[in-house]
C-alpha cells in the first residue's frame, strides 16, 4: 500500500469523468482505497446478522428452525443474479465502448458471482430435503439458479481458457449478454406455461415478522459489502496481471522480490 | 431470546444437521475465495518482481494506454 501513493498523481486521468477515460492505474488506486472499507462492513454486518437470525429470531410456526437456512440462502440466491446481469452489463459496455477497464471489473465479479449460486444451491437444497422430501427437483427457479452456476463457470472457463486478453473479453463477453437476454426469457416463459405441467414456484412466505426482516436484510447488506470488497481486492489482481507490461506497474511493483 | 442452552441451540430443534452444514459450507467457501485471492496476489507480486528487473533492463516500457 504504501508503494501506491505516487500512482495517484494529479496528471492521471480521473477514473469516473466518464467511463471511456477510467483507466486502470485509477481503478487500481480506488480499489486500494475502498476494499478495506467495505471488508470491515461485512464483518460487522454479518456478525449482526448472524446474531439476529441464529439467536434473537424466533422459531417458526410452520418450518419451527429449518428457515433459518433462509438467511443464507435468500442473500447468496439474490446476489448471484444481481452480480450476473452486473457481469453481463459491465462485459457489454466494454464490448460496446472498447473499453478495458469495464473488462477487468466484469471478470474481476464473475468469481463471488458463481460462488453465491454455488451457495444458494447447497442451502437450497438442505432447505428442500426435509421440506419437499427430496434435494432436487426441476422446478423452475432452481432450474434458472443452475443455469445461472454454469453460465459464470462458463464465462470464467472462457476468460482462462484464451491467452490474448482481447479476445477473451469478447467471447466471455459475448456468453454473458446471451445469458443476461436468455434468462429472463427461460425464466418467465416457464413460469408462464408452468400451469400447464403443474409446476409453479414455491417455496418460504414472505416473512411477516419483523426481527426476521431485520435478520435477512442485516445478512444482505453484509453479504453485498462482502461482494464488493472481494471483486475489489480481486480487481487488483486482475488489474496488475493484464497490465505488467505498463509503465506504472513497472514502476510500482517491479522493486519487490 | 429463543434458547435455553447451548445443547438447545447447537441441535435447533432436530433441524442442526442442515442448518449447521448450510453455514459451515459457507464460511469455509468464503474463506477459501479470500484464500484464493491473498495467494494469487502473492505470486503475482512474485512475478512482477522478477519480471520487472528483466523488462526495465531489456526493453523500454510500453505506452499503458495503447492498447484496445
Amino acid at each position: 500500500m504504501p508503494a501506491f501513493s505516487s500512482a495517484l498523481r494529479s496528471d492521471d486521468p480521473p477514473l469516473l469523468t466518464t467511463w471511456s477515460a477510467a483507466t486502470p492505474q485509477r481503478g487500481y488506486a480506488l480499489a486500494t482505497r475502498l476494499y478495506p472499507w467495505f471488508g470491515w462492513a461485512a464483518v460487522v454486518l454479518c456478525t449482526l446478522g448472524l446474531f439476529v437470525g441464529l439467536v434473537l429470531a424466533p422459531t417458526d410456526p410452520h418450518q419451527h428452525e429449518h428457515y433459518r437456512i433462509a438467511f443464507i440462502h435468500t442473500p447468496a440466491l439474490w446476489l448471484s443474479v444481481a452480480i450476473y446481469f452486473a457481469t453481463a452489463i459491465a462485459a457489454g459496455c466494454s464490448l460496446a465502448r472498447r473499453q478495458r477497464f469495464l473488462s477487468m471489473f466484469a471478470s474481476a465479479l464473475a468469481p463471488t458471482g458463481a460462488m453465491f449460486a454455488f451457495l444458494a444451491l447447497w442451502t437450497g437444497s438442505l432447505w428442500g430435503k426435509p421440506i419437499w422430501g427430496t434435494w432436487w427437483i426441476w422446478e423452475t427457479r432452481l432450474t434458472a439458479e443452475l443455469l445461472v452456476l454454469f453460465l459464470f463457470l462458463g464465462y470464467i472457463a472462457l476468460q482462462e481458457a484464451i491467452d490474448d486478453a482481447r479476445r477473451a473479453d469478447r467471447a466471455s463477453g459475448l456468453l454473458a449478454l446471451v445469458g443476461a437476454f436468455g434468462l429472463p426469457l427461460l425464466y418467465f416463459s416457464i413460469i408462464h406455461w408452468s400451469a400447464m405441467y403443474g409446476n409453479a414456484p414455491r417455496g418460504l412466505a414472505a416473512p411477516g415478522n419483523p426481527i426476521i426482516t431485520m435478520g435477512l436484510l442485516l445478512m444482505g447488506l453484509g453479504l453485498f459489502a462482502y461482494t464488493v470488497a472481494a471483486t475489489l481486492a480481486r480487481l487488483r489482481n486482475v488489474i496488475l496481471k493484464r497490465e505488467r507490461n505498463s509503465e506504472w506497474v513497472a514502476r510500482n511493483f517491479g522493486a519487490r522480490s | 431470546m429463543n434458547w435455553s442452552g447451548w445443547s438447545e441451540f447447537w441441535s435447533m430443534g432436530g433441524d442442526g444437521l442442515y442448518i449447521w452444514n448450510a453455514y459451515l459450507v459457507t464460511i469455509v467457501v468464503i474463506l477459501t475465495e479470500i484464500g484464493v485471492i491473498a495467494l494469487t496476489r502473492r505470486s503475482i507480486l512474485e512475478h512482477l518482481g522478477r519480471y520487472a528487473k528483466i523488462a526495465l533492463k531489456e526493453r523500454k516500457p510500453r505506452n499503458e494506454d495503447s492498447g484496445f
